[in-house]
């Protein structure tokens, strides 16, 4: 009887996994199909069978320059802010054990919106100076939160609730700091508002690389505390977790990745909040983080690219079509979650 | 009156408190309450007069109370004052009492201490409703965008209460104000969509989106100070229902309440308030959410009383908040919406740190 069970159990583990596998690759394939389609789509169209050889330096010269120079940096960024964001939604969402707990309605990016928008029209700075000052605008709104949420222990609604005030507090920061500035600055501050791969550079994207690189082994080192987090509190310390360590520490990672994320190319709206549900979909699981990374940078891969092609004359920001593609997913989620009450 | 007032709190305490020393209290009490009701009174009046005397060019009050009884329009300060002052403390007058009732309606129907016409997405969907209408309609005066607002309150309201209702333990503060805020971030980035390609709406929308009271024309304060009107008559009507809804919707039920109507008349009357209000001053966050508590405070949970306090106090913060945002950043202003969010938000964390959040 038990040896049934055991093996049942680990047959299910094993079609578990393989199915968490496999939906891996074709995720992977998709990015990689998208990816090449933004490399090969603009006012010089590179054509897609030619984008790989450009890629490696091989091929027409001008197109080498172009994909080198302009396209290849533009589409990396892309996939890492998308994975940034689909790691750290499903981070934020699971400490939270709500699926609506995406960090970008529970104020993190707030603060690097208020510390972006300071930068372009008060400092009319650019380029890295903005990027250093909506990291540490992130950083600093998130340690608020988590000071303000802390009481004895830290409980999902306290934050969940406390993030939402602090929020509503530092956007009316942001939108003071619209009126006070020249028609010319609001523009491109609105432009970062909603979300923009534009203009995207090597240096732009060199730290949010090297940070990826420590950053997703790190989490996926700590995937396993946060399977026993799941379980309850109580039942996770009873396993013999440190739970207040180990959740300051998943916070801090999940905190650090939307902060580099928006750092990176703005606050792009509701990829942190569909990547992960949209992965546990697809592969079966309650916690798919590898998945939901992925997810997240097919979602502003595709995202970018209609964003560029939709309109003949102008490049949207990419937030846009994002913004537009999850309103509906978002209100169906909103319904279910509550229908299953697991919202809040 | 005051007998009345305290009948409905007092219903589980059976039919004996009709007679003897607890009726007598109850008139005691009714009467306290009347007397701080006009201490309020008073203190809104000052800051009326506040509102009118102090800016970048400072009034004596006398001046002020000449102006107003008897003005002359060739002295400077007279213009000043009924041009001017005046029309912005109306607007702020109109704005408070707006949003204070509506803040404690939505309260008592949600039975959700959190709830806030700002952080429940009410004033985001009049935001985006009238972005839609001078961006891609081409709707020039505040007559005409008021419907939008009315529209985009309505539907918003709807649309975030039914998602944070459904399901088990109906309407929580957490499942309401996530909802809150998803859909206003939803709201939100349509609403930059359109502006993004529309410079001269941008332009004029940075002023609006902040929340301020500062120079709105009598034309448009008297095309909708009747809206609020309306909607305030039915929010103070609203009183003796929320009183019952209080009890939960069984007991409500059993009492004689038809239940569902007395949601759909009291949401009516915020949708009204919220949707005029933000017409008028733009999106003001934190003044419906924080003024309730305070009366309930003073009054305990009777909404007839809770109402009535929140219709003084809430002008109050309003016009107080809009006085500290002329002395603050002196030569310039500070809008009103920024500083009741300063004001607010410690409010608000407070409110969710002290206790267990599901006791209305």
């Amino acid at each position: 009887m038990t040896a049934l069970a055991v093996q049942t159990v680990r047959r299910a583990r094993v079609t578990g996994r393989a199915r968490g596998l496999s939906v891996s690759v074709v995720l992977a394939a998709v990015a990689f199909v998208l990816f090449c389609l933004s490399i090969s789509i603009g006012d010089f169209r590179v054509p897609l069978a030619d984008v790989v050889p450009a890629i490696f330096g091989a091929g027409d010269p001008a197109a080498q320059f172009i994909v080198g120079e302009l396209r290849l940096p533009r589409a990396l960024a892309a996939v890492l802010v998308g994975a940034a964001f689909g790691l750290s939604g499903a981070l934020f969402q699971t400490l939270a054990r709500n699926p609506l707990a995406s960090p970008d309605f529970i104020g993190i990016t707030s603060g690097a919106s208020l510390a972006a928008v300071f930068g372009i029209v008060v400092l009319h700075a650019s380029g890295n100076t903005i990027v250093v000052a909506a990291f540490l605008g992130a950083l600093t709104s998130a340690a608020a939160i988590y000071v303000l949420a802390w009481k004895r222990g830290l409980s999902s609604y306290r934050l969940v609730l406390v993030g939402i005030g602090v929020a509503a507090a530092v956007d009316a920061g942001t939108a003071y700091l619209l009126t006070k500035a020249r028609i010319y600055d609001v523009q491109s501050a609105v432009v970062w508002l909603t979300g923009s791969l534009n203009g995207r550079t090597w240096e732009d994207i060199r730290p949010l690389a090297l940070a990826m690189v420590v950053l997703v082994p790190a989490t996926l080192l700590l995937a396993p505390s946060l399977r026993l987090l799941m379980l309850g509190d109580e039942t996770a310390a009873g396993l013999g977790l440190r739970v207040e360590r180990s959740r300051l520490l998943l916070v801090l990672l999940a905190v650090t990745l939307t902060a580099l994320a928006t750092a990176a190319a703005g606050p792009v709206e509701f990829v942190a909040l569909l990547a992960a549900p949209i992965a546990r979909r697809l592969v079966g699981s309650p916690l798919a983080l590898v998945p939901a990374a992925l997810v997240g940078a097919v979602l502003v891969l595709g995202a970018d690219v209609l964003a560029r092609e939709a309109l003949p004359t102008t490049a949207l920001p990419v937030g846009v079509v994002t913004g537009i593609i999850g309103a509906p997913y978002l209100l169906w989620l909103l319904a279910r979650s509550n229908r299953i009450g697991t919202g809040g | 009156m005051s007998l009345a007032a305290d009948a409905a709190p007092r219903a589980h305490e059976g039919a004996s408190g009709s007679t003897g020393p607890e009726a007598r209290g109850a008139v005691r009490r009714g009467s306290w309450r009347l007397l701080w009701l006009l201490v309020c009174l008073g203190v809104l009046v000052g800051v009326v007069l506040a509102s009118i005397a102090i800016g970048s060019r400072q009034i004596p009050v006398g001046v002020v109370i000449d102006a107003l009884t008897d003005p002359s329009t060739s002295d400077d300060e007279h213009v000043v004052v009924r041009s001017l002052r005046v029309p912005r403390t109306i607007a702020g007058l109109l704005v408070g009492v707006a949003l204070g009732l509506a803040g404690a309606v939505m309260q008592g129907v949600t039975r959700n201490p959190l709830a806030d016409p700002g952080l429940l997405g009410v004033s985001a969907g009049a935001s985006f409703a009238v972005v839609f209408g001078i961006s891609i309609l081409g709707v020039g005066n505040a007559l005409g965008y008021i419907w939008f607002a009315f529209v985009g309150a309505a539907v918003a309201s709807v649309v975030v209460y039914t998602l944070g209702a459904i399901g088990r333990g109906g309407a929580t503060p957490v499942k309401l104000a996530l909802a809150g805020a998803a859909v206003t971030s939803f709201l939100l980035s349509m609403t930059t969509a359109m502006l993004l390609m529309d410079q001269s709406t941008l332009d004029e929308y940075r002023f609006w989106a902040v929340g301020s009271i500062a120079g709105r024309d009598r034309d448009v304060l008297t095309q909708l100070a009747p809206f609020i009107v309306v909607g305030a008559l039915m929010a103070l009507a609203a009183g003796p229902v929320l009183n019952s809804l209080a009890l939960g919707d069984d007991v409500a039920r059993s009492l004689g309440s038809r239940v569902g109507l007395a949601r759909a008349f009291a949401a009516a009357s915020v949708v009204l308030l919220v949707g005029a209000a933000t017409a008028l001053a733009g999106p003001i966050g934190f003044v419906g959410l924080t003024i309730p508590h305070v009366a309930r405070a003073i009054t305990g949970p009777d909404y007839r009383w809770v109402l009535a306090y929140s219709m003084v106090l809430a002008p109050i913060l309003l016009l107080g908040s809009d006085v500290i945002g002329r002395v603050v950043a002196r030569p310039g202003e500070l809008q009103v919406g920024i500083v009741t969010a300063v004001v607010g938000a410690p409010f608000f964390v407070m409110l969710v740190r002290r206790r267990k959040l599901a006791e209305l």
